[in-house]
C-alpha cells in the first residue's frame, strides 16, 4: 500500500477540481490545497510543501501553457519536487520541457483523459511522488511515428522496453507487461543504453537519460 | 512597342517623335486646354457670383465633376491609357443618394481643385507654350508668303523688317527647324500636363488597393480570433466536462461489482466517452494547435510532420517566434502542403525546411513524388494564398510533370517581441 500523500492541487475547472479532490480521497491522499492559477500554486507550495503537486497546462490568466511554465519553475526553485502535469493535449516540447527540469525524476506528464482510468492514473502519481518518470503512451506514440531519429538502431523489441521504461514501469513491470522475464527485460535495457551510448552510471539516472534521448530525437 | 502616351513617344524613339502624330496630338491637347479653360473661368466667375447666394456653391461642385469627365476624355489626346472614373456607384438608387456620395468622396473635391487650378492658372501656361512653341515657328514660316501678299515689306513677328526674299525664305527655313526643335519641349510639357490632370482627375490605385488590404487583413484577423474563441470554448466547456465524465465513470467502475454486467457496460461508456475526447482533441488541434501559440512555428511544423504519413526530413532549427498572424499563416501553409504531399504526391520521402534571416521568414516543402500539382485544383493552397498575401507573402509552386514538386512560402516578418521568452530557447532546437 503506497504511502498517503499530501496534494496540491491547481485546476482552473471546478468540476473536475473537485471530481480530482473526490477521487485522490478515496484512495487515501489528502489533497491539501486545491488552486484555480499558476500563481496561486506557487504560494501553495511555499505554504504546504506538498509530496506532489498535480497540475494542468493550460490556467489564467492566459489560457497557455502557464501550469507547465509553473511545474518547470517550482521544479527548478525546489529540486525533486515530484510533479505530475495534465494536459488536453500531449505534445512532446512540453514533455521535453518538463524532463529537462530538475535531474528528471520526479516528473510525470498525462493526457488529462487518463484521469478515467481511475487506478491507473493513481498509481502514477504514486510512482511520481517516488521520483519515477512518467510519460504519456500518446507522446511515445507520437516518437514511435518519427522514422528519423538516433534510436533507428534500435530493434523493435528493444523500441518496446524503452517506450514501457518511459512510461516510468519498472524492470519487473516491463517484463510482466512484454510477458518476458526480468532478466530478458535488463538485457534489453542494457543494450538500449550501449545503443545510445549512455555512460554506465546509476541506474535510475541512466534510465531518465534514455527516455530523453527518446523525447528529443 | 507603339508608344501609348506623348512621354513615351518621346523617349522611347525620339527621332520618329516629330514625324509622327504626337506633336500634334500634344498641340491639340494644348488648344483644347486653352478653350476649356477659359470656358471654365468664365463660368467659375459666373458661379462665383451666385455662390454669394448659396446657390452656387452645389452647382461648382458638380460642375467639377462633369469637367473631371470631360477631362478624361480629352486626356486620351496624349495618353491611351483609360483614364477610369474615380467616382463610387452609389450604394441607393435616386438623386439624394447620389448627392450624398458624391459630397463624400475625395474624388470630388479634387476635381474642383483641378476646375480652379485649369481656370487660374493652367490655361494661361497652356496658351503660353502654345505661343512659343507654334506661334514663333508659325510666324517665320508664314514670313514669305506675308511678304508676297503686301509686295513689299513684312516685319517678322513685329520685330525683324524683311524686304526681299531671301532673307524671309530663310526665316521660312528657321522656322520648320524651330518647329521641329520646339515640337520636343512641346510633348514634355503636354506630358506633364497630362500626368498632373491624371494624379487630380483619376482614381489613384493605391487608395482602392489600400482599403481592399486593410479589409482583408481584417478579415483575417476577425478569423484567427474566432477561431481562437472556438477553440478556447471547446476546451473550458466540452472537453472540460468531458474529463469529468470519464472520471466519474470510472470511479463508478470501482464501486460496481467487477465483472458483472453494470462493470462492462460503465467500460464501455467510459471507452465511447474517451472516443469523443479523442475527436474532439483531434478537432481542436486542426482549429487552433496549442503548440503553436505556445512554442511557435518551429515545434509546431515539426508535430505536423511526425503526423504526415509520408516520412519527413525537417530543418526548422533556429526559428524565432514571429507575429502570430505569420506563424499562424506558416504553419496552416505547411500543413497543407503536407497533407497533399501525403494526399496526392505519391512521394516515399518528403523534406520540410524554415528560416528567418532576420526579415524574411522562408519555408519550404520538397517532396520526390509524381509531380504535376495544380494549386489552382482543389488543393486548399489557394485561400492559403490569400491569406499569405495580406501579410505581403508570396506562395510559389514548381511541380513539373515527374517531380519533384516544391513549394516555397515566403513572409517578410521582423522577429515578435515575445521571442526572448524561455521556452523557444529551449524547444525549438528540437525540430
Amino acid at each position: 500500500m503506497p504511502r498517503q500523500l499530501r496534494v496540491v492541487l491547481a485546476e482552473d475547472g471546478v468540476l473536475l477540481r473537485e471530481g480530482l479532490i473526490g477521487l485522490l480521497a478515496r484512495f487515501g491522499h489528502e489533497v491539501v490545497a486545491a488552486v484555480g492559477d499558476a500563481e496561486a500554486l506557487r504560494a501553495a507550495v511555499a505554504v504546504h510543501d506538498p509530496d506532489v503537486v498535480l497540475t494542468d497546462v493550460r490556467m489564467p490568466p492566459g489560457f497557455q501553457d502557464e501550469g507547465l511554465r509553473a511545474a518547470v519553475a517550482l521544479r527548478a526553485e525546489r529540486p525533486g519536487l515530484p510533479v505530475l502535469v495534465l494536459s488536453q493535449y500531449v505534445q512532446r516540447d512540453y514533455a521535453a520541457d518538463l524532463l529537462d527540469s530538475g535531474d528528471g525524476t520526479g516528473v510525470g506528464y498525462l493526457l488529462k483523459d487518463r484521469v478515467g482510468q481511475v487506478e491507473e492514473f493513481v498509481d502514477a502519481l504514486d510512482r511520481v511522488a517516488a521520483g519515477g518518470t512518467v510519460v504519456d503512451p500518446e507522446v511515445v506514440r507520437q516518437l514511435l511515428r518519427r522514422r528519423r531519429d538516433p534510436l533507428a538502431a534500435l530493434t523493435p523489441r528493444e523500441r518496446e522496453v524503452l517506450a514501457l521504461v518511459a512510461e516510468g514501469h519498472s524492470n519487473g513491470e516491463v517484463a510482466r507487461r512484454l510477458v518476458v522475464t526480468e532478466a530478458a527485460v535488463g538485457k534489453h535495457i542494457g543494450n538500449i543504453l550501449a545503443k545510445l551510448d549512455l555512460p554506465p552510471a546509476e541506474d535510475t539516472h541512466r534510465r531518465v537519460l534514455a527516455v530523453l534521448a527518446y523525447l528529443q530525437a | 512597342m507603339e508608344a501609348c502616351d506623348v512621354r513615351q513617344a518621346l523617349f522611347l524613339r525620339p527621332w520618329r517623335y516629330p514625324l509622327g502624330a504626337w506633336p500634334w496630338r500634344a498641340a491639340g491637347y494644348l488648344v483644347s486646354g486653352v478653350g476649356a479653360g477659359v470656358l471654365v473661368c468664365a463660368v467659375l466667375l459666373v458661379l462665383l457670383v451666385a455662390s454669394l447666394l448659396l446657390v452656387g456653391i452645389p452647382l461648382l461642385l458638380f460642375g467639377g465633376i462633369a469637367l473631371g469627365g470631360a477631362e478624361r476624355l480629352r486626356l486620351r489626346l496624349v495618353d491611351r491609357r483609360p483614364a477610369a472614373d474615380p467616382h463610387r456607384v452609389p450604394a441607393e438608387p435616386g438623386l439624394g443618394a447620389w448627392v450624398r456620395e458624391r459630397a463624400g468622396e475625395r474624388a470630388t473635391w479634387r476635381e474642383l481643385a483641378y476646375a480652379l487650378l485649369l481656370a487660374t492658372v493652367l490655361w494661361v501656361l497652356d496658351a503660353l507654350v502654345l505661343a512659343v512653341a507654334a506661334g514663333v515657328p508659325g510666324a517665320l514660316l508664314a514670313t514669305p508668303v506675308l511678304l508676297a501678299a503686301d509686295g513689299h515689306e513684312t516685319k517678322i513677328l513685329k520685330a525683324v523688317l524683311v524686304t526681299s526674299y531671301p532673307p524671309a525664305l530663310a526665316a521660312a527655313a528657321l522656322g520648320a527647324l524651330l518647329l521641329v526643335a520646339l515640337a520636343y519641349p512641346l510633348g514634355l510639357y503636354a506630358a506633364g500636363r497630362a500626368a498632373l490632370t491624371r494624379a487630380l482627375i483619376a482614381p489613384r490605385e493605391r487608395d482602392g488597393l489600400g482599403e481592399v488590404i486593410a479589409s482583408r487583413a481584417r478579415l483575417v484577423d476577425a478569423f484567427e480570433a474566432e477561431r481562437r474563441r472556438i477553440e478556447r470554448d471547446l476546451h473550458d466547456g466540452a472537453q472540460h466536462r468531458l474529463v469529468a465524465l470519464s472520471m466519474t465513470l470510472g470511479l463508478a467502475r470501482l464501486d460496481a461489482p467487477p465483472g458483472g454486467p453494470l462493470a462492462e457496460r460503465l467500460a464501455r461508456a467510459q471507452e465511447e466517452a474517451g472516443q469523443v475526447l479523442a475527436e474532439l482533441r483531434e478537432l481542436i488541434h486542426g482549429i487552433h494547435p496549442h503548440v503553436l501559440a505556445d512554442y511557435g512555428l518551429g515545434p509546431a511544423l515539426a508535430d505536423a510532420a511526425d503526423r504526415t504519413a509520408v516520412p519527413v526530413d525537417r530543418e526548422l532549427d533556429g526559428l524565432p517566434r514571429l507575429p502570430v498572424a505569420v506563424e499562424s499563416a506558416a504553419y496552416f501553409t505547411g500543413r497543407e502542403a503536407l497533407a497533399n504531399v501525403d494526399r496526392h504526391s505519391g512521394a516515399a520521402r518528403a523534406r520540410l525546411t524554415g528560416r528567418h534571416d532576420g526579415r524574411v521568414l522562408v519555408l519550404t516543402v520538397e517532396d520526390d513524388g509524381r509531380g504535376g500539382a495544380d494549386p489552382a485544383r482543389g488543393s486548399g493552397l489557394t485561400g492559403l494564398a490569400d491569406r499569405l498575401a495580406v501579410l505581403d507573402g508570396t506562395l510559389t509552386i514548381t511541380s513539373p510533370p515527374g517531380g519533384p514538386t516544391v513549394l516555397r512560402v515566403e513572409i517578410p516578418c521582423r522577429v515578435s517581441s515575445a521571442s526572448s521568452s524561455p521556452r523557444t530557447a529551449s524547444s525549438s532546437a528540437k525540430g
